[in-house]
């Protein structure tokens, strides 16, 4: 899972504790995949028990600390270091694509006899494009708009990814509406209704 | 507030008879002041004859088209021409600059037609070139441009003289998606800064850019979204002939 090597490669920046990774994550993902406290130290724990990163002592991290355990930081080990490099050098397979809610219901629904749905594709266009709306929003308005920091400029660009992924939908909806006019009007052509007016002859063109 | 730009019950035909095409049906739109529009459909959906009724660069068949309250109708073509030079601006996605004009000179055109002495137009050309900030190739031909440069200049050429309406019709073009971004970023700047804008495309992620977005299909708005101002829902009826 991404959240773990995405932690690990964060340590390379240096030791950090559990509160301050999942600060540095958020500073580069705005919360789009908010990361629970519990989350961030059961990954650690596993990291740790794997060999990936090792605990660093507050007098080792040069932290002053107040005496037990004021904060326990982590770093990583150079197999952790070595999990790193494979990551960033290995794509993210698509062999497996997550499961799409989206096309499911399509690919139900037009099978359906009384299912609109030009309809559905409509509503969920108009959805999309909402969202997106917000998604540019934060990138004209928010810390996105004029990146200075390097944690500003990833965090535009993962809203730019939403943005896409947002586009991608619109553009398969688009698609799908303009192949189910033309497979009916085909379909309206090859068995003309016996008591059917005359198809009329307002083809918008412009 | 009232309405920049108001379609009232706006219909195209081109032809008669059997050639009889309907491009647009009855359709009522509005555009406010800081608002930017999107008008998305697919091809022949009527996206750019709307602008073009909008820009009174055409006369709808029936219906009325209003800019800044006047009604395009009761101009002439003259008044029509002022119109458009004084009051609204368009952004194509050829830029249309002219080759043989600097891009100052190109800003500055619509200006020098209706008469503004050629000093007075040249300062507002220049705000205009800072304004999209390319001020330093205020002296150049568009030939010595990028495509990006030279859609900034058309932007600065929409907008000059303060204009209230921008009418922009895929803007972003042939550009690269930074650069298109660059372009709608402009053209969002100048509504928030209080002009009316808008903005026909087919793509998503440029639509998102705006206050409003318009589905039309087959000349006929059939959703819209986004915030509205109270008094201006829009009429989604069919067909007016």
């Amino acid at each position: 899972m991404s959240i773990r090597q995405a932690m690990l490669a964060l340590l390379e920046q240096g030791p950090m504790y559990g509160y301050q990774l999942r600060s540095e994550f958020e500073q580069r993902t705005g919360e789009t995949w908010p990361l629970n406290i519990g989350q961030v130290y059961t990954t650690l724990a596993r990291l740790e028990r794997d060999g990936l990163v090792e605990v660093v002592t507050d007098a080792e991290s040069g932290d002053s600390g107040d005496g037990d355990r004021a904060h326990v930081s982590y770093r990583a080990t150079p197999a952790g270091l070595e999990e790193v490099a494979a990551w960033f050098a290995t794509p993210v397979p698509r062999t497996q694509p997550p499961r799409d809610e989206l096309a499911i219901k399509l690919a139900i629904a037009v099978t359906l006899p009384g299912v609109d749905v030009a309809a559905i594709i409509q509503r969920q266009r108009s959805a999309t494009i909402s969202a997106m709306q917000d998604y540019t929003r934060l990138k004209r308005t928010g810390r996105a708009a004029n990146p200075d920091a390097p944690a500003d400029l990833a965090w535009s660009l993962v809203l730019d990814s939403l943005v896409f992924d947002a586009e991608a939908e619109v553009r398969w909806l688009d698609h799908c509406e303009a192949r189910l006019r033309r497979a009916a009007s085909e379909k309206a052509r090859v068995r003309p209704s016996v008591d059917a007016p005359a198809p009329s002859s307002q083809e918008v063109v412009r | 507030m009232n309405a920049v730009l108001n379609l009232q019950s706006v219909s195209r035909v081109h032809g008669e008879g059997v050639t009889e095409v309907h491009a647009l049906r009855s359709v009522s739109f509005r555009a406010h002041p800081g608002e930017l529009v999107a008008v998305m459909g697919p091809s022949g959906s009527g996206k750019s004859t709307l602008l073009t009724l909008a820009g009174g660069l055409d006369e709808p068949t029936s219906g009325s088209v209003w800019v800044e309250g006047t009604d395009l109708a009761s101009l002439d073509l003259a008044g029509r021409a002022r119109m458009r030079r004084t009051s609204i601006g368009y952004v194509f996605q050829a830029y249309n600059l002219i080759p043989a004009l600097t891009a100052a000179e190109n800003v500055s055109l619509p200006l020098d037609l209706v008469g503004q002495r050629a000093r007075a137009a040249r300062a507002l050309a220049m705000h205009a070139l800072e304004e999209v900030g390319i001020a330093d190739l205020a002296d150049r031909f568009p030939d010595e441009m990028s495509g990006g440069q030279q859609q900034r200049i058309a932007i600065a050429r929409a907008v000059v003289g303060e204009r209230r309406l921008i009418l922009a019709d895929e803007p972003t073009g042939a550009l690269d998606t930074d650069t298109g971004e660059d372009v709608l970023r402009l053209i969002r700047a100048r509504c928030d800064a209080g002009a009316a804008g808008v903005l026909v495309t087919h793509e998503a992620r440029h639509a998102a850019w705006a206050d409003r977005v318009v589905f039309l299909r087959d000349g006929v708005i059939v959703d819209e979204h986004g915030a509205d101002e109270p008094d201006t829902l829009l009429e989604t009826s069919g067909s007016t002939r």
